[in-house]
């Protein structure tokens, strides 16, 4: 059988015919556009329509921006010079960028401070971000709020020094204490805590700040981006390990804690942010006496820390209810404790799949801050709102303005989201 | 944060004082603000968050404009330094509340004086600086020469304000209909307007004047001569602090008969020499004890004078003709010149 048609047959090929290149309509550029965007009469269509929208917004912007006016003095000026052509008068950018990055009365010589307190931030947060860096580099990390209040604020430097000391003296008293009872290493902390940060309120002289090393800045004095920023920072870092107490506290067996947490929650993300901020610009001044005022910047930074914190509660407590049953089982099979079954078993799963859900709060949260120039402080948006376009010079300038804050904005929240979907990409151990 | 140590003591003063003083707003003003403000060497202003031509800071951070000029000479008179003021921005919503609850000492923010401000909210309107009135803008193609040819058109509306309910008063007494816009805000009001949403834009007629002057093409819009509303603005204080309210009220009206007795800042430190003028004499500090009756230096109102001009220089200079917002004086006038400007003598 098997030569049966070996000499019937006249010629056998013995090698393969090299494969013919396919039609030129289906690869390279060609290919390409034929499979995604002329696919079928209405794929053609719809990529005409696309183009022309395309076209028309580029047709029109790109020259505005080409075209756009630099280095007049005001929107009349710039009009001048444009002289009916269509353009942006940027000029207000370059007049105003440092109103708009530090606000308008933070001391312009000091400009570097904020600055340096950016540069600085980076630092601190990588080895937070970066999780394969060495623990150690956390202490740059702590030590961070200390040295960049006192940048920006900048005064005596007793005054972070103090607060730096109340931290130590409460984490080596909840050191020593929590190694027999969580309570009263906790407890104990905090009442150390507050002990020396009363004496050392004592002992700082009430001019300290006069003749301070760095000049002071008072906290009516911030704004701009800046602002923003801080804000952002402060109220993403205090609310997340906020968030975290309060979704375990919601998960409780303590019906107390549990209750505390649950009406904490449910008010606070009941009502709206801006609210919040204006019983604490306004409604707060009421309940004070009239000398002595909480900083503006501080009570907005509990509100807005206070309402980020329910979000990501419920967020985190989304994570912890995704968990299986079964791990729950097993660290508690493991002879772990409370605290170490959350720490080592249960956080970690659970905060991982919260990923998503906490940059997406943390984002909106930073888009939030500019709420703040309601109460007339002069964040970013507060000072285009106000000062800007209530100067008789730029009185008209709209898009250049807003769109510059637009500009800043997306690049630090998308920046973050990039962040978050690298961190994901590290932590997935899970095999979809 | 640095400020741990000082909430903590706040807790414990916050307890108290919330026990103690319910009623806050008046704790505040018992203290007697001039004192406060002597003590203090600043005077605690509030003002707009930014509104062209009245109150807004230049491109240094430096505050200008005609409310606060006003904040100035105050500080002028009652410490001797027109720079010794802590301005503080507030919006039309927290304004009344600052002053409530003392974190200001006097209110410059056009705020229109009206009979449920002053004795609901319990304030002191110690006079005007600004006459201001509800107006109309419409573009010059709609051949519009009066408001009252209005009728049927769409009205560009800020919600929530005095300019609101005015308007329907205008249109019902007059028979006319109309269709509201409602907008936010004036930035907001500003492209609605030039975008055609609407036909006609009303808010009061200075902010119209300063919306018309941004405008590219300001001359294709006009404003109808109808003003349909009573608009009077001026400084204000807490009730219950009568030498405070005295010391404002009469700084503000040392500028308006500065004005009509020819006190201008060029020629101030002649006229301190002493004039034949009594008036001038007592106003300036040369002749009489009118400072020290409201518990200032003799030449207070010299200092308030010197400090930005009389009232004329100010409204020239912050939003009269030669500026873009280009306002006429028109009731703003001194009564001599047939305007509403009349300060009570000083004697």
């Amino acid at each position: 059988m098997s030569d049966t048609h070996a000499q019937t047959v006249a010629y056998v090929r013995d090698t393969q015919l090299p494969p013919s290149p396919p039609p030129a309509s289906e690869v390279g550029l060609v290919g390409w556009l034929r499979a995604n965007l002329f696919n079928g009469v209405w794929g053609t269509v719809l990529t005409l329509l696309s183009l022309y929208a395309i076209y028309s917004i580029l047709a029109s912007s790109l020259p505005w921006i080409f075209n756009g006016v630099w280095t007049t003095k005001s929107l009349a000026e710039c009009r001048e010079v444009l002289d009916g052509v269509r353009g942006g008068c940027f000029s207000v950018l370059t007049e105003r960028v440092h109103q708009l990055l530090y606000g308008f009365k933070y001391p312009a010589a000091e400009y570097w401070r904020p600055n340096l307190a950016l540069i600085l931030l980076f630092v601190a947060a990588l080895p937070v971000l970066i999780y394969t860096l060495p623990r150690k580099l956390l202490i740059i990390t702590a030590l961070y709020p200390f040295v960049a209040f006192w940048l920006i604020w900048g005064g005596t430097i007793l005054t972070p020094l103090l607060a730096l000391v109340g931290f130590v003296a409460g984490y080596f008293v909840f050191q020593k204490f929590s190694t027999s009872s969580f309570a009263a290493g906790f407890f104990g902390a905090v009442i150390v805590a507050i002990v020396v940060w009363t004496i050392g309120g004592w002992l700082i002289p009430d001019n300290a700040n006069a003749n301070a090393m760095l000049r002071y800045v008072p906290s009516r004095d911030l704004g701009g981006f800046m602002l923003n920023m801080m804000l952002g920072v402060t109220c993403v870092s205090l609310s997340i390990p906020l968030g975290i107490v309060l979704a375990l506290g919601r998960q409780s067996d303590m019906p107390i804690i549990k209750w505390i947490c649950v009406v904490f929650i449910e008010f606070v993300r009941g009502v709206p942010l801006i609210t919040l901020l204006f019983v604490a610009s306004v409604m707060l001044a009421f309940f004070f006496p009239p000398n002595s005022t909480v900083d503006l910047f501080l009570r907005v930074v509990i509100m807005i820390t206070m309402f980020s914190a329910a979000y990501i509660a419920e967020v985190i407590r989304g994570g912890l209810a995704a968990l299986p049953r079964g791990q729950y089982e097993a660290a508690d099979s493991l002879g772990l404790d409370y605290p170490q079954a959350m720490r080592l078993i249960i956080l970690p799963q659970a905060l991982k799949i919260s990923i998503p859900g906490i940059v997406n709060v943390a984002v909106g949260l930073f888009k939030d801050t500019t709420l703040v120039s309601v109460i007339s402080m002069f964040d970013l948006v507060g000072m285009i709102r106000g000062p800007i376009l209530s100067a008789q010079e730029w009185n008209g300038v709209y898009w250049e303005l807003l769109g510059f804050a637009s500009l800043l904005f997306f690049v630090v929240c998308y920046g973050i989201s990039q962040y978050s979907q690298w961190l994901e990409r590290q932590l997935a151990t899970d095999h979809r | 944060m640095a400020d741990n140590q000082e909430e903590v003591k706040m807790k414990k003063t916050v307890l108290f004082g919330a026990l103690t003083a319910a009623g806050l707003a008046a704790g505040a003003a018992a203290a007697g603000t001039l004192d406060d403000v002597k003590a203090r060497g600043t005077l605690n202003c509030g003002v707009a968050t930014g509104l062209v031509g009245f109150a807004t800071p230049d491109a240094n951070g430096e505050w200008q404009g005609f409310d606060v000029a006003v904040c100035r000479a105050v500080a002028a008179a009652v410490l001797g330094d027109a720079t010794a003021v802590e301005f503080v921005p507030t919006t039309g919503k927290t304004r009344f509340t600052a002053l409530a609850s003392g974190e200001i000492d006097m209110l410059a923010r056009n705020t229109t004086w009206t009979f449920s401000r002053d004795v609901d909210l319990k304030f002191t309107f110690v006079g005007v600086n600004y006459y201001d009135g509800q107006g109309f803008m419409v573009p010059k193609d709609l051949g519009v020469s009066s408001a009252k040819e209005l009728d049927g058109a769409t009205v560009c509306i800020q919600t929530g304000t005095t300019t609101e309910l005015n308007l329907a008063d205008f249109f019902r007494i007059n028979g006319i209909s109309y269709e509201p816009v409602p907008i936010e805000t004036n930035a907001e009001a500003q492209q609605q307007y030039l975008a055609g949403a609407c036909d006609v834009y009303t808010t009061d007629a200075s902010g119209l004047a300063a919306t018309r002057a941004a405008f590219e093409a300001p001359n294709d819009h006009v404003l109808l001569p109808e003003i349909i509303s009573k608009e009077p603005l001026g400084p204000l204080v807490r009730h219950g602090d009568n030498e405070w309210g005295d010391v404002v009220r009469w700084t503000l009206n040392a500028l308006i008969s500065a004005e009509e007795l020819g006190i201008t800042s060029a020629n101030i430190s002649e006229m301190s020499a002493g004039t034949n003028n009594p008036e001038i004499n007592r106003i300036l500090g040369t002749e009489g004890t009118l400072g020290e009756m409201l518990g200032l230096d003799a030449d207070w109102a010299a200092k308030a004078i010197t400090a930005g001009g009389n009232y004329g220089e100010i409204f020239e200079k912050n939003i009269g003709e030669s500026t873009p917002i280009g306002l006429a004086r028109g009731l703003n006038a001194q009564w001599t010149d047939g305007g509403l400007l009349y300060s009570p003598p000083f004697r």
